[in-house]
């Protein structure tokens, strides 16, 4: 059981040897004049999407994109309880299945709540 | 392999929660204390797993990682000049006093406890029987749970969006 995590670990030494070598490897090739190092205005800029950058990122957001951080925090505590109906999965059958959705169809009841009030549209 | 790598992962996760956490108080920039504070979140949810805790990993990872942090972040959007800047406290003497006075009961708690432990019979999946107990025994309170996000979640519409809409 914990061995599996253990593989889930390898992620972890991935995710932190990756960016740490593309740095290293970049840093290295300078230094040996391998890459060229011609800088320029556009090069240096901030990549954001391919899009020109407009002004800074420390702006103050509108208050009401909070509530979608709630709607995601309401449908995370979600997940959470869906995790052990997964893990379960084989041994729960049917009835697990059914109650699973009645857990979620509660849910959908405030999500078409949420979709009907508009709460969901991109404020302009 | 598995005594030494727990070992192993304990003392890594250790030192990230507590690195981060030590981040988290001394950056400057309040944006970059909020990222710190999300390692040191990663950091618990590892220590789970190494107490074999993993539904409590998961939650840790969705809730804390995953939401709690955002929730930190719009938070400091949403506020005007949040100051980016961690500065000079007032609050900096009763916060470390309130902080000493805390690890203190903890130490103390730790030192005390006469802690019982378990053999080296390998750890259990808890998530599993979880599912089982939550999903066959008690799915009366798993479907009210659902019934208090549904109220959590209309309860933040009517909160932001006011009377007018």
């Amino acid at each position: 059981m914990l061995g599996e995590y253990g593989h889930a670990s390898f992620l972890l030494i991935v995710g932190l040897v990756f960016p740490a070598g593309a740095i290293f490897t970049s840093w290295l090739f300078g230094r040996l004049h391998l890459r060229p190092a011609i800088s320029n205005p556009v090069k240096s800029e901030t990549y954001e999407c391919g899009v020109e950058s407009e002004g800074t990122a420390w702006v103050q957001f509108n208050f009401r994109y909070y509530l979608f951080a709630l709607l995601f925090l309401v449908f995370d505590v979600e997940v959470l309880f869906l995790f052990p109906w997964a893990a379960a999965f084989d041994t729960l059958g049917v009835g697990g299945f059914v109650a699973a959705m009645i857990f979620i169809g509660i849910l959908v009841i405030g999500f078409a709540y949420d979709w009907k009030k508009g709460a969901l549209e991109w404020v302009k | 392999m598995d005594g030494t790598g727990i070992v192993i992962a304990f003392w890594v996760f250790a030192a990230m929660t507590v690195g981060a956490a030590l981040l988290v108080v001394a950056l400057r920039n309040l944006f970059h204390a909020a990222l710190a504070l999300i390692v040191a979140f990663a950091g618990m949810a590892g220590l789970f797993v190494t107490l074999s805790a993993d539904f409590l990993a998961v939650g840790q990872v969705l809730i804390y990682v995953g939401a709690i942090s955002i929730l930190v972040i719009f938070a400091l959007m949403l506020t005007p000049l949040a100051g980016r800047h961690n500065g000079e406290s007032r609050y900096a003497l009763p916060a470390g006093g309130a902080a000493a006075g805390l690890a203190a009961v903890v130490i103390y708690a730790v030192l005390n406890v006469d802690w019982p432990l378990r053999g080296g019979e390998g750890f259990d999946e808890t998530a599993a029987l979880l599912g089982e107990a939550l999903l066959d025994t008690w799915v009366l309170p798993f479907e009210v749970v659902s019934v208090l996000l549904l109220a959590a979640m209309i309860g933040a519409i009517v909160l932001v969006r006011g009377d007018g809409e």
